[in-house]
């Protein structure tokens, strides 16, 4: 449905992508990840016409967007980063609009409006202002905008940003129930939602696409290795290594110290279990065994290790929580100046 | 062409939002200011003729009140429009709903022609509040309505080419203010260039005072309506049309 090849976006000498090559599926869900300023909004304001690339092509529905972007408009639904929408316009006259400038004939265009409302429970609202709307309404008048025609293709740019728990929420299920009929490309930093929402992902970083397919695939094509962590209170350098010498286990990390036991985090190839392994050597040794657990590979570590590095995980950070949490920190701050202009 | 929605939606935005109100309560004000000072003038003279019949015979509505009104009215005209227009795509740029409407599918050009008509229905809705001073002026004294339709004719189409203008400065930035200060200097450019014609005298002198956009207006509000003003207003409007058009591509280039 969606297909891109080479794409390559210049602004005067910044390359805001290189060479973006990647496909959708029809009625698939793809998350598009990557630290601001990576090149997800560059690359949907590409597909949604609203710019040219500098090189490559881009096909929606079968139309390439540069010479036959009137048909690609009238097949997809876009919502830009911030949800640009008329302030000085009412919710319901609004939509509309938008249904009217999108084609939808006027004997169908009051039920659909009402649908499209209805559906993102907007109903309540649709006699105000827009401007004088929450950041939580709005963004879904934002995406009522977007899928008012019921278009096959919609492009989501940060969806669910600025919401509350519930609002996120409901969005995603809004969007989920979108999939088989509807082919949906969503950008996005919160790791979860993609997990949550998503069959497939998109990670891109510094204008190059770093990995993409399914969820399930990429984690065992970067985590080749199962992890056990495991908290044992005992002698640190004696407890590591004995587990480094257990048969199967890779590495072991000293993960720091809680009170008297030390963290450790063993690694071992997948399908080799070696817990009990462990559970017998602490009796064995009359350590005391607090803790010992299975750590889940997530999307987060992936995303962590392909645009952060392997070595992501600063002292004093426990979890890849708190390392994505640096990590798009950072890139706020190392973007801001550029971001500026 | 899908001109209908955009057209409504600019309309819509004039009035939900305070400026269409605003600029048009302003304009009439003003516009009813200069028209009580003129008319008030007039009755004064014709009253003093009443003494002199050399003078009562040079008495003439069309002539007197008529004429410096409607020339009033373009000067008036010189410094709002600019305000009418500044905001039709800085505004969309700045908010960010440009993105939005150029990825619709409607051509740029319908969303150029849509915004422009819509700038136009709003100045004939100001025009339409000024034709209480030729009725007025008609209830006392005897009016030429030819004059009075010429000089309309005019207005239009000295408003239609100040919009026009108005679009294509607003469409170079996302900043309302410089777009209006773009417009109004150009046309401000565009108004007093005929001035230097007799320093200047000879050919370029001619084609100094046929370039300025008030020289043409002149005709009109005497009552003459000459094809070659037409020609200029729509030729100048097709122009600012064509080079708006051009600089909303050229954009897009850019974003």
């Amino acid at each position: 449905m969606i297909e891109v090849q080479g794409l390559t976006k210049q602004y005067g000498p910044v390359t805001a992508i290189r060479d973006v090559s990647f496909n959708v599926a029809a009625g698939e869900i793809v998350g598009f990840l990557g630290p601001n300023g990576a090149g997800k909004s560059t690359t949907m304001r590409i597909l949604s016409c609203f710019m040219p690339a500098t090189h490559g092509s881009a096909r929606v529905a079968g139309y390439d967007v540069f010479r036959d972007s009137m048909e690609v408009r009238r097949r997809i639904g876009y919502l830009p980063e911030n949800v640009p929408l008329y302030q000085d316009m009412r919710v319901a006259p609004y939509l509309d609009f938008v249904a009217e400038v999108k084609g939808v004939s006027r004997g169908a265009r009051k039920a659909m409006v009402a649908d499209v409302m209805d559906r993102c429970r907007i109903s309540d609202v649709q006699h105000r202002l827009i401007g004088k709307l929450s950041k939580g309404y709005r963004q879904r008048v934002g995406l009522a905008q977007a899928i008012v025609n019921d278009p096959s293709v919609l492009i989501l740019d940060e969806p669910t940003i600025g919401l509350d728990p519930r609002q996120i929420t409901e969005i995603r299920s809004l969007i989920k129930s979108l999939a088989g009929a509807h082919t949906v490309i969503l950008s996005t930093h919160i790791l979860p939602e993609v997990a949550m929402v998503c069959s497939g992902v998109i990670i891109i970083n510094k204008g190059s696409i770093v990995a993409q397919g399914p969820i399930d695939t990429l984690v065992d094509e970067f985590f080749p290795s199962a992890r056990v962590q495991v908290e044992i209170e005992g002698p640190r350098d004696l407890v590591r290594e004995r587990l480094a010498s257990i048969p199967g286990v890779t590495a072991v990390k000293d993960d720091g110290v809680d009170g008297a036991g030390g963290m450790f985090l063993v690694e071992s190839p997948r399908g080799r279990d070696v817990r009990s392994e462990i559970f017998r050597l602490a009796a064995q040794q009359k350590w005391e065994l607090r803790e010992l657990r299975r750590v889940g590979m997530t999307l987060e570590e992936v995303f962590i290790k392909v645009v952060a590095g392997e070595e992501s995980l600063a002292p004093g950070e426990r979890t890849v929580e708190e390392a994505a949490a640096r990590v798009s920190e950072e890139d706020v701050t190392a973007r801001r100046p550029e971001d500026e202009t | 062409m899908r001109v209908w929605p955009i057209f409504k939606k600019e309309m819509r935005l004039y009035f939900t939002s305070p400026i269409a109100w605003v600029i048009g309560a302003i304009f009439l004000l003003i516009a009813g200011y200069f028209f009580s000072a003129i008319f008030n003038f007039f009755a004064q003279a014709s009253m003093q003729s009443a003494m002199n019949p050399q003078m009562a015979r040079e008495m003439n509505p069309t002539e007197s009140v008529l004429r410096p009104l409607l020339s009033n009215v373009t000067v008036i005209l010189l410094l709002l429009m600019p305000m009418v227009t500044m905001r039709l795509f800085a505004e969309e740029r700045r908010s960010g709903t440009i993105e939005l409407l150029l990825t619709y599918p409607v051509r740029d050009g319908a969303v150029l022609v849509g915004k422009y008509l819509a700038a136009l229905a709003l100045y004939g809705l100001m025009l339409v509040g000024t034709l209480l001073y030729p009725l007025m002026i008609a209830y006392f004294a005897r009016l030429d309505w030819g004059a009075v339709l010429t000089g309309y004719i005019g207005l239009v189409l000295l408003g239609a080419t100040f919009i026009a203008v108005g679009l294509f400065a607003s469409s170079l930035t996302e900043n309302q203010i410089v777009a209006s200060i773009i417009s109004f200097g150009v046309l401000l450019m565009l108004w007093v260039v005929g001035w230097s014609a007799d320093y200047v005298g000879g050919a370029w002198g001619k084609v100094l005072s046929d370039l300025s956009i008030i020289e043409h207006f002149d005709n009109f509000a005497k009552g003459v309506l000459d094809t070659k003003d037409v020609v200029y207003y729509l030729g100048f409007v097709t122009l600012a049309l064509f080079l708006s058009l051009r600089s909303l591509e050229a954009r897009r280039w850019k974003e």
